[in-house]
C-alpha cells in the first residue's frame, strides 16, 4: 500500500551544517502542511541567525552554546507558527509534526528533537540512538512495564507524547555532543524504525559507508521489504574531516525519499 | 470489541470483554472475572489495559499464574495467549490489526494528558477516529486427573458484566493506528526463494572459499578498491556497485548503478577476482 501523499518533509542547508527532519500529522494534508512548516522555517530562519551570530559562541545569559538557544527560540517559532495555522483554518485544526534537527558547528552538533523522529550516530561500527523518543512507549519502557523487545510487540507504536504545533508552547529537548571525523548520523521518522531493527541499520551503515546515497536508498527498501506503510525518511550525514569554527563546516549530507 | 471468552474442557463457557483500564481475576464475587475453585485466589490476578496493550499481573496469588505454560509475575500479553489460573484456561485474543481500517495504520498521534485526571486522551489529529481494543479471551477448563463425572463446580453463572457498551469515562480511550504486527511481515530474512544464496570464489588466493549470503547485507570486493554489496531481500539476491572507479561485471557484462538481480550461477568479476554465485537448496 502507498500512502496517497507524504506527511515528512526534509531541508538540508550544507552551508551552515543543519538537516532537518519532521513527521507530520493531521487528517488530508494537514500533515504535510505542519512539517512543511517545520521544515522551512526552521531552516529559513537558522540561516538567518547564523548570518549575524556565531552559533558556537557561550551564550552569555545561559552559560551555555549559543546554538543551544538558537534552535529553542526557532523551534518555538515554528511551534507557534504551526499552531497559529491549525487554529485560524478549520481544514488544518489539530496538525501537528514531529521533527529532529542536526546543527553541526565547530566539531560539535547540537540535535533537537520533539516527538519520536530520531537521530542515531555511528562511531567506531557502533550504531547509537542519540535521541529518546517522546512517546507512550519510551516512557512505557523506562517505567519498565516494557522491555525494549516487548515495545517492538506493543500495539501502541505511534503515539506521540510531544509534538510541534499541538499546544501553544513546546518544550524540545536539545542536547550538544562532540562530532568525529568518520561519524555518520542519520536522522530519520519513525516509518524507518518501526520496520527496520537497530541491528540492521547498523549493519548497512557500517557496510555502505563508502556510499551514502546507496546507504539511504537501502534503508528505505529494507523498511519497504518488511511491510512498511508509513512514509520512511532517511537523512545521512558523514563527518569527512573535522570542522572547527573558523573553517566552517565540511560535510556531505544526502538525502533519499520514498 | 473487546472481548474474552471462557469455556470448559475446550469448549467455550464464557466470553469477557477488557472494557476497563484494570480488570481483576479471582474467586471472589467482587472481581471482574471470577473463577468459583478454591485453587483460584481470591484476589489472583489483573489485567491492565493501557489503549491497545495489555498486561497480566499475578496479584502474589497461593497457586501462581501461568501464560504459556510458564509462570509470571508480569507478562504483555500477546495475541492467543493461554492463561492458567488453577485449572482453568483463558485465552486472550487480540484481532485488533485485522480489524482495523488499513488506512490508519501507522498514522503518528499525540497523546495528551487529559485536563483532569483519568487515563491520557490520544489526540488524534483531523480525525477524531476511536478504535477499542478488541480483545477476546478464552478459558478452557483442564482437569487432569479428574474423573470425568468428578467436574469441580465450574464457573457462577453470573460474572462479568459484558456489556460492550461504552467504557467507563476515562477507562481506555483507545485511539490511535495500531501497527501491522512485526512477524507477520515478511522477514528479509530467511524469506528468501529459492535456496540460500552463496557466494564460491573462483580465482586468487581464496579460490574454492564459499562465503553464505546469510545476513541482509554482505559486501564483496577490497575497500578503497572496488566493492560490491548482495543484498538479501524477499524476492531474491540483488549486487550492487558501492564504490571504485570501476563496476563489477555479470557474466561478461559490467553494472551500472542500479542494482541487478542474481540468478543461479551467475559469474561475478569483482578488483580482479571471479567468484560464482549459487543457490543452495
Amino acid at each position: 500500500m502507498v500512502r496517497s501523499h507524504n506527511e515528512d518533509s526534509i531541508a538540508l542547508e550544507p552551508e551552515i551544517g543543519l538537516a532537518v527532519l519532521a513527521d507530520g500529522m493531521g487528517g488530508y494534508n494537514a500533515g504535510e502542511v505542519a512539517s512543511g512548516i517545520a521544515t522551512a522555517l526552521i531552516a529559513n530562519e537558522t540561516k538567518e541567525a547564523i548570518s549575524r551570530l556565531d552559533p558556537h559562541t557561550v551564550d552569555r545569559a545561559t552559560g551555555r552554546m549559543l546554538a543551544t538557544r538558537l534552535m529553542a527560540e526557532i523551534i518555538s517559532r515554528a511551534n507557534a507558527s504551526i499552531y497559529q495555522s491549525a487554529n485560524s483554518q478549520p481544514q488544518y485544526a489539530g496538525m501537528g509534526t514531529t521533527l529532529v534537527a542536526a546543527l553541526f558547528c565547530d566539531n560539535r552538533v547540537t540535535v533537537s528533537h520533539i516527538g519520536d523522529s530520531r537521530c542515531y550516530r555511528l562511531r567506531d561500527q557502533q550504531l547509537e540512538q542519540i535521541t529518546r523518543d517522546h512517546s507512550l512507549l519510551q516512557e512505557q519502557i523506562d517505567s519498565g512495564l516494557l522491555t525494549r523487545e516487548a515495545a517492538r510487540r506493543s500495539q501502541n507504536k505511534n503515539l506521540v507524547t510531544r509534538a510541534l504545533g499541538i499546544e501553544p508552547e513546546v518544550e524540545p529537548e536539545i542536547h550538544t555532543y562532540e562530532a568525529q571525523e568518520g561519524d555518520i548520523y542519520l536522522l530519520c521518522s519513525d516509518g524507518l524504525n518501526d520496520m527496520v531493527e537497530d541491528a540492521d541499520i547498523e549493519l548497512t551503515l557500517t557496510s555502505l559507508s563508502a556510499n551514502l546515497p546507496l546507504a539511504a536508498e537501502q534503508l528505505v527498501q529494507m523498511a519497504n521489504d518488511a511491510g512498511g506503510r508509513d512514509n520512511i525518511s532517511v537523512i545521512l550525514i558523514k563527518i569527512r574531516k573535522a570542522f572547527p569554527a573558523e573553517e566552517g563546516w565540511v560535510s556531505r549530507v544526502l538525502s533519499w525519499f520514498k | 470489541m473487546a472481548k474474552r471468552t471462557l469455556s470448559l474442557d475446550g469448549q467455550v463457557i464464557r466470553e469477557y470483554e477488557i472494557n476497563k483500564e484494570r480488570m481483576t481475576i479471582g474467586r471472589k464475587p467482587h472481581n471482574d472475572i471470577q473463577i468459583d475453585n478454591l485453587a483460584v485466589s481470591g484476589e489472583h490476578a489483573t489485567i491492565m489495559t493501557i489503549l491497545n496493550d495489555s498486561f497480566l499481573e499475578d496479584l502474589g496469588s497461593t497457586n501462581g499464574t501461568l501464560v504459556n505454560g510458564q509462570p509470571i509475575k508480569k507478562h504483555f500479553l500477546q495475541n492467543s495467549d493461554v492463561i492458567e489460573i488453577g485449572k482453568y484456561k483463558l485465552k486472550y485474543l487480540n484481532d485488533q490489526p485485522a480489524k482495523a481500517g488499513q488506512t490508519e495504520f501507522e498514522k503518528t498521534m499525540v497523546l495528551r494528558s487529559a485536563p483532569s485526571g483519568g487515563a491520557p486522551k490520544p489526540k488524534g489529529p483531523g480525525d477524531t477516529q476511536t478504535t477499542t481494543t478488541n480483545i477476546q479471551a478464552q478459558a478452557t477448563h483442564t482437569r487432569p486427573g479428574i474423573p470425568s463425572g468428578d467436574r469441580p463446580a465450574t464457573l457462577p453463572p453470573k460474572t462479568v458484566p459484558s456489556v460492550p457498551a461504552a467504557a467507563p469515562a476515562g477507562a481506555a480511550p483507545a485511539a490511535a493506528a495500531p501497527s501491522p504486527a512485526a512477524p507477520s511481515a515478511p522477514a528479509a530474512a530467511g524469506a528468501t526463494p529459492g535456496g540460500a544464496g552463496v557466494i564460491q570464489i573462483l580465482s586468487g588466493p581464496n579460490a574454492g572459499r564459499e562465503l553464505p549470503l546469510s545476513k541482509p547485507l554482505t559486501t564483496v570486493g577490497k575497500p578503497g578498491v572496488q566493492v560490491a554489496v548482495i543484498a538479501k531481500r524477499p524476492q531474491g539476491y540483488f549486487i550492487t556497485h558501492v564504490e571504485g572507479a570501476s563496476f563489477p561485471v555479470v557474466n561478461g557484462k559490467a553494472l551500472d548503478a542500479q542494482a541487478r538481480q542474481l540468478e543461479d550461477h551467475d559469474v561475478i568479476e569483482l578488483a580482479g577476482v571471479k567468484m560464482e554465485f549459487y543457490l543452495k537448496s
